[in-house]
Protein backbone atom coordinates (compact mmCIF):
# COMPACT_ATOMS: atom_id res chain seq x y z
CA UNK A 1 0.00 0.00 0.00
CA UNK A 2 1.16 3.37 -0.92
CA UNK A 3 -0.37 6.78 -0.56
CA UNK A 4 -0.80 9.17 -3.33
CA UNK A 5 -0.92 12.73 -3.78
CA UNK A 6 -0.92 15.01 -6.83
CA UNK A 7 -0.26 18.64 -7.40
CA UNK A 8 -2.70 19.83 -9.39
CA UNK A 9 -1.22 23.56 -9.39
CA UNK A 10 1.93 21.67 -11.56
CA UNK A 11 -0.19 19.38 -13.69
CA UNK A 12 -0.20 19.82 -17.38
CA UNK A 13 -2.81 17.31 -18.40
CA UNK A 14 -0.26 15.31 -20.36
CA UNK A 15 -2.12 12.30 -19.18
CA UNK A 16 1.13 9.95 -19.17
CA UNK A 17 -0.60 9.04 -15.83
CA UNK A 18 -3.84 8.17 -17.06
CA UNK A 19 -2.27 6.43 -19.56
CA UNK A 20 0.38 4.44 -17.51
CA UNK A 21 -1.78 3.71 -14.10
CA UNK A 22 -5.75 3.92 -15.53
CA UNK A 23 -6.90 2.57 -11.98
CA UNK A 24 -5.03 4.99 -9.73
CA UNK A 25 -5.15 8.05 -12.28
CA UNK A 26 -7.63 10.04 -14.50
CA UNK A 27 -8.16 13.49 -15.72
CA UNK A 28 -11.27 16.04 -14.74
CA UNK A 29 -12.97 17.95 -17.83
CA UNK A 30 -10.50 20.61 -17.85
CA UNK A 31 -7.63 18.10 -18.25
CA UNK A 32 -5.96 18.07 -15.06
CA UNK A 33 -5.27 15.19 -13.02
CA UNK A 34 -7.49 13.31 -10.56
CA UNK A 35 -6.81 10.47 -8.74
CA UNK A 36 -9.12 7.33 -8.32
CA UNK A 37 -7.40 5.39 -5.58
CA UNK A 38 -5.12 7.23 -3.37
CA UNK A 39 -4.00 4.06 -1.39
CA UNK A 40 -3.66 1.66 -4.20
CA UNK A 41 -1.77 -1.59 -3.89
CA UNK A 42 -0.81 -4.88 -5.72
CA UNK A 43 -0.35 -4.15 -9.50
CA UNK A 44 -2.08 -0.55 -9.09
CA UNK A 45 0.65 0.49 -6.71
CA UNK A 46 3.29 -0.83 -9.46
CA UNK A 47 1.42 1.12 -12.28
CA UNK A 48 1.03 4.31 -10.23
CA UNK A 49 4.84 4.53 -9.53
CA UNK A 50 5.69 3.94 -13.08
CA UNK A 51 3.52 7.07 -13.49
CA UNK A 52 5.22 9.34 -11.00
CA UNK A 53 8.55 8.48 -12.97
CA UNK A 54 7.26 9.71 -16.08
CA UNK A 55 4.77 12.58 -14.98
CA UNK A 56 6.79 14.87 -16.95
CA UNK A 57 5.53 17.96 -14.80
CA UNK A 58 6.88 15.97 -11.75
CA UNK A 59 3.36 16.46 -9.83
CA UNK A 60 2.91 12.69 -8.60
CA UNK A 61 4.58 12.04 -5.16
CA UNK A 62 3.85 8.50 -3.56
CA UNK A 63 4.19 8.32 0.13
CA UNK A 64 5.93 5.05 1.46
CA UNK B 1 34.92 32.42 -28.69
CA UNK B 2 38.47 32.01 -30.69
CA UNK B 3 38.86 30.53 -33.76
CA UNK B 4 41.35 27.94 -32.45
CA UNK B 5 39.02 27.22 -29.68
CA UNK B 6 36.14 26.44 -32.48
CA UNK B 7 38.16 24.22 -34.85
CA UNK B 8 38.61 21.90 -31.98
CA UNK B 9 34.92 21.34 -31.26
CA UNK B 10 32.70 18.95 -32.02
CA UNK B 11 30.49 20.64 -35.24
CA UNK B 12 26.76 20.03 -35.04
CA UNK B 13 24.96 18.60 -37.10
CA UNK B 14 25.54 14.95 -37.00
CA UNK B 15 24.50 12.72 -39.38
CA UNK B 16 22.64 9.21 -38.20
CA UNK B 17 24.89 6.23 -40.50
CA UNK B 18 21.78 5.14 -42.70
CA UNK B 19 20.07 3.66 -39.91
CA UNK B 20 17.16 5.19 -37.72
CA UNK B 21 19.54 5.28 -34.62
CA UNK B 22 20.93 8.46 -33.66
CA UNK B 23 24.35 9.76 -34.83
CA UNK B 24 27.39 7.16 -33.53
CA UNK B 25 28.65 10.31 -32.04
CA UNK B 26 26.06 11.09 -29.01
CA UNK B 27 27.34 7.82 -27.88
CA UNK B 28 31.16 9.09 -27.10
CA UNK B 29 29.45 12.05 -25.64
CA UNK B 30 27.41 9.60 -23.23
CA UNK B 31 30.75 8.83 -22.15
CA UNK B 32 32.24 11.60 -21.41
CA UNK B 33 31.93 13.30 -17.93
CA UNK B 34 29.76 16.66 -18.46
CA UNK B 35 28.36 18.06 -21.27
CA UNK B 36 30.35 18.26 -24.68
CA UNK B 37 30.57 21.88 -26.41
CA UNK B 38 29.60 21.72 -30.03
CA UNK B 39 29.84 24.30 -32.68
CA UNK B 40 27.26 25.07 -34.68
CA UNK B 41 27.48 26.19 -38.46
CA UNK B 42 26.83 29.78 -37.40
CA UNK B 43 30.26 29.38 -35.06
CA UNK B 44 27.93 29.78 -32.21
CA UNK B 45 28.44 27.31 -29.77
CA UNK B 46 26.20 25.28 -27.41
CA UNK B 47 26.14 22.45 -25.10
CA UNK B 48 24.93 18.99 -26.38
CA UNK B 49 23.14 16.38 -23.85
CA UNK B 50 23.07 13.07 -23.95
CA UNK B 51 22.55 11.23 -20.96
CA UNK B 52 18.87 10.49 -20.58
CA UNK B 53 18.70 12.04 -17.02
CA UNK B 54 20.39 14.83 -17.60
CA UNK B 55 17.64 15.53 -20.79
CA UNK B 56 14.99 15.03 -18.23
CA UNK B 57 16.88 17.72 -15.66
CA UNK B 58 17.44 20.50 -18.47
CA UNK B 59 14.16 20.15 -19.67
CA UNK B 60 12.88 20.69 -16.07
CA UNK B 61 15.02 23.28 -14.63
CA UNK B 62 13.22 26.61 -14.29
CA UNK B 63 16.44 28.42 -14.89
CA UNK B 64 16.94 27.23 -18.65
CA UNK B 65 14.15 28.85 -20.86
CA UNK B 66 12.52 28.14 -24.14
CA UNK B 67 12.03 31.63 -25.05
CA UNK B 68 14.45 32.25 -28.23
CA UNK B 69 14.48 35.92 -27.28
CA UNK B 70 16.80 35.45 -24.97
CA UNK B 71 20.29 36.24 -25.57
CA UNK B 72 22.26 32.69 -26.88
CA UNK B 73 19.21 30.75 -27.68
CA UNK B 74 19.98 28.13 -30.49
CA UNK B 75 19.85 28.87 -33.82
CA UNK B 76 21.37 26.20 -35.82
CA UNK B 77 20.58 27.29 -39.10
CA UNK B 78 18.33 30.14 -40.64
CA UNK B 79 15.39 27.26 -41.42
CA UNK B 80 15.89 25.41 -38.11
CA UNK B 81 15.37 27.64 -35.04
CA UNK B 82 11.32 29.04 -33.82
CA UNK B 83 10.13 31.77 -33.79
CA UNK B 84 9.58 33.60 -30.28
CA UNK B 85 6.25 34.54 -29.07
CA UNK B 86 6.90 38.25 -29.31
CA UNK B 87 6.70 37.45 -33.43
CA UNK B 88 4.38 35.30 -33.15
CA UNK B 89 1.70 35.38 -30.89
CA UNK B 90 0.28 32.30 -29.73
CA UNK B 91 3.65 30.39 -30.40
CA UNK B 92 3.51 29.17 -26.93
CA UNK B 93 5.81 26.64 -27.54
CA UNK B 94 8.62 29.64 -27.08
CA UNK B 95 7.03 31.31 -23.95
CA UNK B 96 8.52 29.91 -20.12
CA UNK B 97 6.18 29.36 -17.27
CA UNK B 98 4.08 31.54 -16.09
CA UNK B 99 3.42 33.23 -19.50
CA UNK B 100 3.02 29.07 -20.63
CA UNK B 101 0.54 28.57 -18.16
CA UNK B 102 -2.53 30.09 -19.69
CA UNK B 103 -2.25 28.55 -23.02
CA UNK B 104 -1.24 24.85 -21.75
CA UNK B 105 -4.33 25.44 -19.31
CA UNK B 106 -6.59 26.71 -22.29
CA UNK B 107 -5.14 23.73 -24.78
CA UNK B 108 -5.73 20.65 -22.55
CA UNK B 109 -8.78 19.81 -22.64
CA UNK B 110 -8.57 19.89 -26.14
CA UNK B 111 -6.22 16.37 -25.78
CA UNK B 112 -7.70 14.84 -22.79
CA UNK B 113 -7.54 10.78 -23.06
CA UNK B 114 -11.06 11.35 -23.67
CA UNK B 115 -11.49 13.88 -25.94
CA UNK B 116 -8.77 11.93 -28.18
CA UNK B 117 -10.83 8.79 -28.01
CA UNK B 118 -13.54 10.50 -29.26
CA UNK B 119 -11.58 11.31 -32.23
CA UNK B 120 -11.24 7.58 -33.30
CA UNK B 121 -14.17 7.49 -35.74
CA UNK B 122 -12.66 10.70 -37.62
CA UNK B 123 -9.32 9.41 -37.82
CA UNK B 124 -10.69 5.99 -39.19
CA UNK B 125 -12.50 7.52 -41.91
CA UNK B 126 -9.61 9.84 -42.55
CA UNK B 127 -7.24 6.30 -42.98
CA UNK B 128 -9.90 4.36 -44.96
CA UNK B 129 -10.13 7.37 -47.94
CA UNK B 130 -6.38 7.88 -48.19
CA UNK B 131 -6.32 3.69 -48.78
CA UNK B 132 -9.06 3.67 -50.78
CA UNK B 133 -7.36 6.31 -53.50
CA UNK B 134 -4.00 4.76 -52.99
CA UNK B 135 -5.84 0.73 -54.04
CA UNK B 136 -7.62 2.89 -56.36
CA UNK B 137 -4.70 4.44 -58.52
CA UNK B 138 -2.84 0.74 -58.84
CA UNK B 139 -0.58 -1.45 -56.89
CA UNK B 140 1.62 0.98 -55.87
CA UNK B 141 2.43 4.50 -54.53
CA UNK B 142 4.78 6.77 -53.07
CA UNK B 143 3.77 6.62 -49.26
CA UNK B 144 5.17 10.02 -47.72
CA UNK B 145 2.95 12.01 -49.99
CA UNK B 146 0.04 9.63 -50.62
CA UNK B 147 -0.43 8.74 -47.18
CA UNK B 148 1.96 9.87 -44.46
CA UNK B 149 1.65 13.45 -44.69
CA UNK B 150 -1.86 13.29 -45.90
CA UNK B 151 -3.39 11.93 -42.48
CA UNK B 152 -1.74 14.30 -40.14
CA UNK B 153 -3.04 17.03 -42.25
CA UNK B 154 -6.76 15.67 -42.68
CA UNK B 155 -6.95 15.02 -38.63
CA UNK B 156 -5.47 18.57 -38.15
CA UNK B 157 -7.74 19.98 -39.83
CA UNK B 158 -10.86 18.34 -38.86
CA UNK B 159 -9.77 18.83 -35.52
CA UNK B 160 -9.53 23.04 -36.10
CA UNK B 161 -13.18 22.90 -37.70
CA UNK B 162 -12.01 23.54 -40.76
CA UNK B 163 -14.95 22.94 -43.20
CA UNK B 164 -14.35 19.76 -45.81
CA UNK B 165 -14.73 21.53 -48.88
CA UNK B 166 -11.25 23.05 -47.63
CA UNK B 167 -9.00 20.32 -46.97
CA UNK B 168 -7.52 20.12 -50.23
CA UNK B 169 -6.44 23.55 -49.94
CA UNK B 170 -5.21 23.07 -46.50
CA UNK B 171 -3.88 19.64 -47.04
CA UNK B 172 -2.04 21.26 -50.40
CA UNK B 173 -0.45 24.09 -48.50
CA UNK B 174 0.70 22.38 -45.39
CA UNK B 175 2.85 19.67 -48.23
CA UNK B 176 4.12 23.14 -49.59
CA UNK B 177 5.72 23.71 -46.39
CA UNK B 178 7.24 20.18 -45.65
CA UNK B 179 8.48 19.01 -48.93
CA UNK B 180 11.87 18.68 -49.86
CA UNK B 181 11.97 20.23 -53.39
CA UNK B 182 9.64 23.27 -52.08
CA UNK B 183 11.83 26.41 -52.52
CA UNK B 184 11.99 28.93 -49.73
CA UNK B 185 9.20 31.47 -51.43
CA UNK B 186 6.84 28.64 -52.14
CA UNK B 187 7.12 27.88 -48.76
CA UNK B 188 6.77 31.41 -47.51
CA UNK B 189 3.96 31.80 -49.87
CA UNK B 190 1.92 28.85 -48.48
CA UNK B 191 2.68 29.56 -44.91
CA UNK B 192 0.86 33.37 -45.76
CA UNK B 193 -1.63 31.64 -47.68
CA UNK B 194 -2.71 29.40 -44.48
CA UNK B 195 -2.52 32.31 -41.71
CA UNK B 196 -5.22 34.42 -44.27
CA UNK B 197 -6.82 31.31 -43.98
CA UNK B 198 -6.80 30.38 -40.27
CA UNK B 199 -7.82 34.10 -39.48
CA UNK B 200 -10.72 34.21 -41.96
CA UNK B 201 -11.53 30.90 -40.62
CA UNK B 202 -11.49 32.23 -36.74
CA UNK B 203 -13.25 35.08 -38.02
CA UNK B 204 -16.00 33.04 -39.29
CA UNK B 205 -16.29 30.66 -36.21
CA UNK B 206 -16.71 33.58 -34.08
CA UNK B 207 -20.03 34.22 -35.66
CA UNK B 208 -20.98 31.22 -36.21
CA UNK B 209 -19.14 28.40 -34.05
CA UNK B 210 -18.99 24.72 -34.32
CA UNK B 211 -18.34 21.86 -32.13
CA UNK B 212 -14.50 22.99 -32.86
CA UNK B 213 -11.41 23.60 -31.45
CA UNK B 214 -11.37 27.02 -32.56
CA UNK B 215 -15.16 27.85 -31.59
CA UNK B 216 -14.17 26.12 -27.94
CA UNK B 217 -11.48 28.19 -27.53
CA UNK B 218 -13.32 31.35 -29.00
CA UNK B 219 -16.19 30.78 -26.50
CA UNK B 220 -13.46 30.28 -23.68
CA UNK B 221 -12.17 33.47 -23.89
CA UNK B 222 -8.98 32.75 -22.70
CA UNK B 223 -7.08 33.73 -25.73
CA UNK B 224 -7.22 36.66 -27.94
CA UNK B 225 -8.42 35.59 -31.50
CA UNK B 226 -4.57 36.82 -32.63
CA UNK B 227 -2.99 34.53 -30.40
CA UNK B 228 -5.40 31.74 -31.28
CA UNK B 229 -4.18 32.27 -35.17
CA UNK B 230 -0.81 31.45 -33.73
CA UNK B 231 -1.70 28.62 -31.78
CA UNK B 232 -3.46 27.24 -34.81
CA UNK B 233 -0.39 27.64 -36.67
CA UNK B 234 1.81 25.78 -33.90
CA UNK B 235 -0.67 22.88 -33.68
CA UNK B 236 -0.72 22.48 -37.33
CA UNK B 237 3.51 22.54 -38.01
CA UNK B 238 4.32 20.78 -34.84
CA UNK B 239 1.69 17.98 -35.83
CA UNK B 240 2.20 17.48 -39.26
CA UNK B 241 5.98 16.16 -40.34
CA UNK B 242 6.10 14.88 -37.02
CA UNK B 243 3.61 12.70 -37.31
CA UNK B 244 4.03 12.26 -41.08
CA UNK B 245 7.83 10.83 -40.36
CA UNK B 246 6.96 8.68 -37.86
CA UNK B 247 4.30 6.86 -39.90
CA UNK B 248 6.43 6.05 -42.40
CA UNK B 249 9.78 5.42 -40.76
CA UNK B 250 7.32 2.59 -39.09
CA UNK B 251 6.44 1.38 -41.90
CA UNK B 252 9.45 0.34 -42.75
CA UNK B 253 10.55 -0.82 -39.10
CA UNK B 254 7.30 -2.99 -38.38
CA UNK B 255 7.51 -4.80 -42.33
CA UNK B 256 11.34 -5.77 -41.22
CA UNK B 257 9.93 -7.05 -38.38
CA UNK B 258 7.66 -8.51 -40.25
CA UNK B 259 4.56 -8.42 -37.94
CA UNK B 260 2.56 -5.61 -36.04
CA UNK B 261 1.40 -6.54 -32.89
CA UNK B 262 -1.00 -3.76 -32.63
CA UNK B 263 -0.58 -3.15 -28.93
CA UNK B 264 0.63 -0.32 -27.01
CA UNK B 265 4.13 -0.93 -26.34
CA UNK B 266 4.93 -1.46 -30.20
CA UNK B 267 3.81 2.45 -30.70
CA UNK B 268 5.78 3.70 -27.50
CA UNK B 269 8.68 1.45 -29.09
CA UNK B 270 8.57 2.96 -32.34
CA UNK B 271 8.30 6.30 -30.51
CA UNK B 272 11.92 5.82 -28.79
CA UNK B 273 13.88 3.60 -31.50
CA UNK B 274 13.04 6.45 -33.75
CA UNK B 275 12.87 9.69 -32.34
CA UNK B 276 12.74 11.76 -34.76
CA UNK B 277 12.26 15.36 -33.18
CA UNK B 278 16.27 14.93 -31.79
CA UNK B 279 16.92 18.92 -32.62
CA UNK B 280 13.13 20.00 -31.41
CA UNK B 281 13.22 21.09 -27.74
CA UNK B 282 16.23 23.93 -28.06
CA UNK B 283 16.94 26.14 -24.58
CA UNK B 284 18.91 28.65 -23.17
CA UNK B 285 20.24 29.40 -19.32
CA UNK B 286 18.69 32.48 -18.05
CA UNK B 287 21.20 32.37 -14.76
CA UNK B 288 24.44 29.93 -14.36
CA UNK B 289 23.06 26.36 -14.09
CA UNK B 290 25.19 22.69 -13.13
CA UNK B 291 23.85 20.17 -15.21
CA UNK B 292 25.71 16.23 -14.86
CA UNK B 293 28.77 18.54 -13.44
CA UNK B 294 28.93 21.00 -15.95
CA UNK B 295 28.52 24.05 -15.28
CA UNK B 296 26.82 25.89 -17.97
CA UNK B 297 26.71 30.03 -17.85
CA UNK B 298 24.15 32.66 -18.18
CA UNK B 299 23.46 33.11 -21.86
CA UNK B 300 24.76 29.77 -23.00
CA UNK B 301 22.75 27.70 -25.75
CA UNK B 302 21.57 24.20 -24.62
CA UNK B 303 20.59 21.24 -26.74
CA UNK B 304 18.78 18.44 -25.08
CA UNK B 305 18.84 15.35 -27.56
CA UNK B 306 15.81 13.44 -27.76
CA UNK B 307 17.23 10.62 -29.30
CA UNK B 308 20.17 10.73 -27.52
CA UNK B 309 18.25 10.03 -24.51
CA UNK B 310 16.60 7.40 -26.08
CA UNK B 311 19.00 5.18 -26.70
CA UNK B 312 21.05 5.85 -23.22
CA UNK B 313 21.87 1.95 -22.39
CA UNK B 314 21.15 3.25 -18.69
CA UNK B 315 17.42 3.49 -19.30
CA UNK B 316 17.00 1.02 -22.25
CA UNK B 317 19.05 -2.01 -22.51
CA UNK B 318 20.17 -3.06 -25.94
CA UNK B 319 18.88 0.70 -27.70
CA UNK B 320 19.81 0.11 -31.07
CA UNK B 321 17.04 -2.91 -31.06
CA UNK B 322 13.73 -2.65 -32.26
CA UNK B 323 12.06 -4.56 -29.44
CA UNK B 324 8.13 -4.37 -29.14
CA UNK B 325 8.07 -6.14 -25.90
CA UNK B 326 10.15 -4.05 -24.11
CA UNK B 327 8.15 -1.22 -21.69
CA UNK B 328 9.38 1.91 -23.54
CA UNK B 329 7.34 4.24 -21.24
CA UNK B 330 9.61 7.02 -19.80
CA UNK B 331 11.35 7.68 -23.63
CA UNK B 332 11.25 11.74 -24.06
CA UNK B 333 10.34 11.32 -27.93
CA UNK B 334 7.73 13.83 -26.91
CA UNK B 335 9.86 15.87 -24.68
CA UNK B 336 10.04 16.39 -20.78
CA UNK B 337 8.63 19.33 -18.72
CA UNK B 338 5.86 21.42 -19.18
CA UNK B 339 6.38 21.79 -23.38
CA UNK B 340 5.99 17.59 -23.70
CA UNK B 341 3.70 17.70 -26.48
CA UNK B 342 0.12 18.74 -26.41
CA UNK B 343 -0.16 16.43 -29.12
CA UNK B 344 1.39 13.19 -27.93
CA UNK B 345 -2.19 11.31 -27.38
CA UNK B 346 -3.41 12.28 -30.84
CA UNK B 347 -0.23 11.10 -32.53
CA UNK B 348 -0.88 7.52 -30.79
CA UNK B 349 -4.22 7.52 -32.22
CA UNK B 350 -2.74 8.27 -35.35
CA UNK B 351 -0.11 5.84 -35.70
CA UNK B 352 -2.23 2.79 -34.18
CA UNK B 353 -5.18 3.93 -37.22
CA UNK B 354 -2.56 4.04 -39.94
CA UNK B 355 -0.82 0.63 -39.25
CA UNK B 356 -4.53 -1.09 -38.86
CA UNK B 357 -5.41 0.09 -41.81
CA UNK B 358 -2.39 0.01 -43.79
CA UNK B 359 -1.32 -3.88 -42.44
CA UNK B 360 -5.04 -4.94 -42.27
CA UNK B 361 -6.20 -3.55 -45.71
CA UNK B 362 -2.94 -4.15 -47.61
CA UNK B 363 -1.43 -7.51 -46.29
CA UNK B 364 1.31 -7.87 -49.33
CA UNK B 365 2.45 -4.44 -48.60
CA UNK B 366 5.94 -3.96 -49.03
CA UNK B 367 9.12 -1.37 -49.25
CA UNK B 368 9.75 -1.19 -53.57
CA UNK B 369 12.80 -0.38 -53.07
CA UNK B 370 16.24 -1.86 -51.56
CA UNK B 371 16.23 -0.34 -47.85
CA UNK B 372 20.31 0.79 -48.83
CA UNK B 373 18.15 3.47 -51.56
CA UNK B 374 15.81 4.81 -49.10
CA UNK B 375 15.89 8.73 -48.89
CA UNK B 376 16.38 9.27 -45.07
CA UNK B 377 16.48 13.06 -43.56
CA UNK B 378 19.41 13.50 -42.68
CA UNK B 379 20.06 16.62 -42.24
CA UNK B 380 16.75 18.44 -41.25
CA UNK B 381 15.95 19.13 -37.61
CA UNK B 382 13.22 16.26 -38.11
CA UNK B 383 14.63 12.77 -39.18
CA UNK B 384 12.30 10.95 -40.87
CA UNK B 385 12.19 9.86 -45.02
CA UNK B 386 12.10 12.04 -48.21
CA UNK B 387 10.11 9.48 -49.49
CA UNK B 388 8.95 5.57 -49.74
CA UNK B 389 7.70 3.35 -52.40
CA UNK B 390 5.76 1.09 -51.49
CA UNK B 391 3.78 -1.89 -53.91
CA UNK B 392 1.57 -4.87 -53.11
C1 LIG C 1 5.21 11.90 -33.65
C2 LIG C 1 4.82 13.12 -33.67
C3 LIG C 1 5.29 14.21 -32.73
C4 LIG C 1 6.50 14.33 -32.07
C5 LIG C 1 7.69 13.38 -32.11
C6 LIG C 1 6.42 15.57 -31.32
C7 LIG C 1 7.43 16.03 -30.51
C8 LIG C 1 7.34 17.14 -29.69
C9 LIG C 1 8.38 17.58 -28.79
C10 LIG C 1 9.74 16.93 -28.59
C11 LIG C 1 7.91 18.68 -28.14
C12 LIG C 1 8.63 19.47 -27.05
C13 LIG C 1 9.27 20.72 -27.58
C14 LIG C 1 10.05 21.46 -26.51
O1 LIG C 1 10.16 21.01 -25.37
O2 LIG C 1 10.59 22.55 -26.84
C15 LIG C 1 6.58 18.95 -28.66
C16 LIG C 1 5.77 20.00 -28.26
C17 LIG C 1 4.55 20.27 -28.83
N1 LIG C 1 3.85 19.50 -29.73
FE1 LIG C 1 4.46 17.77 -30.54
N2 LIG C 1 5.20 16.15 -31.52
C18 LIG C 1 4.47 15.36 -32.38
C19 LIG C 1 3.18 15.58 -32.84
C20 LIG C 1 2.37 16.62 -32.45
C21 LIG C 1 0.99 16.80 -32.84
C22 LIG C 1 0.17 15.85 -33.70
C23 LIG C 1 0.59 17.99 -32.31
C24 LIG C 1 -0.74 18.70 -32.37
C25 LIG C 1 -1.82 18.35 -32.88
C26 LIG C 1 1.71 18.53 -31.56
C27 LIG C 1 1.67 19.72 -30.87
C28 LIG C 1 2.67 20.15 -30.03
C29 LIG C 1 2.59 21.39 -29.27
C30 LIG C 1 1.46 22.39 -29.31
C31 LIG C 1 3.77 21.48 -28.53
C32 LIG C 1 4.16 22.58 -27.55
C33 LIG C 1 3.62 22.25 -26.20
C34 LIG C 1 3.98 23.26 -25.14
O3 LIG C 1 4.86 24.11 -25.36
O4 LIG C 1 3.34 23.23 -24.08
N3 LIG C 1 2.76 17.67 -31.66
N4 LIG C 1 6.25 17.98 -29.59
S1 LIG D 1 1.26 12.67 -15.93
FE1 LIG D 1 1.61 14.42 -14.59
S2 LIG D 1 1.28 16.21 -15.87
FE2 LIG D 1 0.42 14.48 -16.96
S3 LIG D 1 -1.75 14.49 -16.38
FE3 LIG D 1 -0.68 13.12 -14.97
S4 LIG D 1 -0.16 14.42 -13.23
FE4 LIG D 1 -0.67 15.80 -14.91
Amino acid sequence: MARITVDTGKCIGSAQCVLAAPDVFDQDDDGFVMVLDDNPSGEAETTARTARGICPAQAITVHD
Amino acid sequence: MTSTDAAQLVPFMMRRPGAPFPPPEYEEFRTKPGLVKAALPSGETVWLVTRHEEVRAVLTDPRISSNPANEGFPRPSRTVGAPSADEVPGWFVSLDPPDHNRFRKALIPEFTVRRIRSLRPAVEEIVDRAIDQMLARGDSAELVEDFSLTVPSLVISSLLGVPKVDRDFFEEKTKVLVTLTSTDEQRDKASEHLLRYINRLITIKSKRPGDDLISRLLQGGLLTPQELSGVAMLLLIAGHETTANNISLGVVTLLQQKQWIGDERTIEELLRYHSVADLVALRVAVEDVEIGGQLVRKGEGIVPLVAGANHDPEMFERPHEFDPSRPATGHVAFGYGVHQCLGQNLVRLEMEVAYRGLFGRIPTLEVAVPLEELQFKYDGVLFGLHALPVRW
